[in-house]
């Protein structure tokens, strides 16, 4: 009974924990990109609320919570409604399968540093990646918008696409592990990370990753300069904070699914593997920011010829490789 | 294999041309802490000026709120006991001025002036509609010397025919006749 009770609390101080961190690492990443991008523009980014606009995310909170929540009269309320919730929840819910350390002991018993050690995370996590576009989609399609609903439709086109990518790209990854629970893919990975065995797989996975969350070079569903602001341009308030939100910790579930998969996880010489983790998850966010800063837009075409067309084969190709190799 | 060597220079291009811009100082000026002083003819907050005698140079030609697209500003004229026009009073509703400079063009007596004192901004709306004593300043504003009655021929109680500066005393027709 006692030990029962005791794996719950351990549960939720675990569950807690990893949303506090990646909650305040979404607001974060925000002011983060912002500043960045504006000493990319040879600007100074947000610099007003606080020294070196540190309170910028809180204001920004505030804001959002307290705009008017318009909703369209003629959008379909339900749908409209839970739109938001589902990308948020989804993004949050990939990290219940990042492990953020090694296997620790409390009181004599075994506690490991993952909230959920799943056998088949990483098919747990391109469920969620998957049932994020629904969000996306629905929220597009509800809004009864021209424009978002274009949004929508991109948006579910371009995340169908490249999650194929994705997915045939880490399959080398899982067959050099040997797993599919990404405890076990960062436990192999004590020696060498799976970059340096991996770098075309690597390469493959962080531009569908940027796909995936629809960062710039990618950013058709939302692309300002056409659709207003894609599938989210009827919401407002903090229901449109739940899209951002949900992109964010998109973005940071990539940076540390990246992490997991090539660069190690939490394995890291001095440090705390918890800040290793999130240091690598920092990283992948700045090259993102970077990326974001120097690429235009592709075209819808060019998207999809890169998806179909490069990226696909490239990683089918890779596959073949990696297992002539294993076999060999 | 010649397009994806082009595509990866150019691209290592672009990323290292951002990746410079890093480091760059940013050009922002960062606007409360250091004011950019202004060029003297930028068109900002409105004033009415004084002739070199200290008088009002507002003649109330309404010639400004004829000439003003947006209708801010009005007035109503009067005449002193020297013969002098004046306005009575003038309003300026900076809320709709869009500040195009038209009024100061079309004032032959160079009273009503734009000046780069822009931060006359407040959150009250009625302060925003500038009275006469609000507008008028002590100085002559950019034309400091110039003086419209001294040089028109207007009549007045302090100036008659001839009194102007480069007038000729009014000629007796009848003494032209040959």
């Amino acid at each position: 009974m006692w030990v029962w009770l005791f794996g719950y609390a351990v549960l939720i101080v675990k569950i807690s924990l990893v949303l506090t961190v990646v909650l305040l690492l979404a607001a974060y990443l925000v002011l983060m990109e912002r500043k960045l991008l504006g000493r990319f523009q040879v600007r100074y980014g947000p610099d007003r609320a606080g020294i070196y606009g540190i309170l910028q995310p809180i204001a920004d909170g505030i804001k959002l919570i307290l705009k008017e929540d318009l909703r369209p009269e003629a959008a379909d309320r339900l749908i409209f409604n839970i739109a938001p919730a589902i990308v948020a929840v989804t993004a949050l819910m990939m990290f219940a399968v990042v492990p953020f350390g090694p296997e620790l002991s409390l009181g004599g018993r075994k506690v490991p540093m993952v909230v959920a050690d799943i056998n088949i995370g990483v098919l747990y996590v391109f469920a969620l990646s998957s049932l994020g576009v629904y969000g996306v989609t629905l929220g597009g399609w509800a809004s009864n918008s021209k424009f978002a609903l274009l949004g929508g439709i991109r948006g579910a086109a371009q995340m169908i696409s490249y999650e194929l990518a994705l997915g045939l790209s880490i399959i080398p990854v899982v067959m050099l592990s040997g797993s599919f629970s990404l405890v076990d893919i960062v436990n192999a990975q004590d020696g060498i990370p799976f970059i340096l065995l991996q770098p075309l797989a690597f390469l493959i996975f962080i531009v569908s990753a940027m796909a995936e969350s629809k960062r710039i070079p990618f950013d058709l569903p939302e692309a300002e300069t056409e659709l207003g602001a894609g599938y989210h341009t009827e919401y407002s308030g903090m229901r449109f904070g739940l899209f951002f939100l949900g992109e964010y910790v998109h973005m940071q579930v990539m940076g540390a699914l990246i992490a997991v998969l090539f660069l190690g996880g939490w394995h890291g010489p001095i440090l705390p593997p918890p800040l290793w983790l999130l240091l690598k998850i920092i990283a992948v966010a700045l090259v993102m920011i970077w990326v974001r800063a120097t690429l235009p837009r592709l075209r819808y075409d060019q998207l999809m010829e890169l998806g179909w067309k490069v990226l696909i084969p490239a990683a089918l190709l890779n596959i073949l490789i990696t297992g002539a190799f294993i076999a060999a | 294999m010649r397009i994806i060597a082009d595509i990866m220079v150019s691209l290592a291009q672009g990323f290292y041309t951002t990746f410079k811009h890093l480091f760059r100082k940013p050009f922002t000026e960062s606007y409360p802490e250091y004011k950019r002083p202004l060029p003297e003819r930028s068109r900002a907050r409105i004033i009415l000026t004084r002739d070199p005698g200290g008088l009002e140079r507002c003649v109330a030609c309404y010639l400004c709120s004829g000439v003003c697209p947006v209708n801010c500003i009005s007035m109503q004229a009067a005449e002193d006991d020297n013969g002098r026009r004046y306005a009575a009073w003038f309003r300026i509703n900076f809320g709709r001025c869009i500040y195009c400079g038209l009024c100061e063009q079309a004032c032959p007596t160079a009273a009503i002036q734009l000046t780069p004192e822009f931060e006359h901004i407040t959150r009250d709306l009625l302060k925003i509609v500038y009275e006469k004593e609000d507008l008028l300043v002590a100085h002559g504003g950019k034309d400091p010397d110039y003086d419209f009655y001294a040089h028109a021929g207007v009549l007045t109680k302090l100036a008659g025919k001839g009194d102007h500066l480069n007038e000729n005393p009014p000629v007796d027709i009848r003494s032209n006749l040959p």
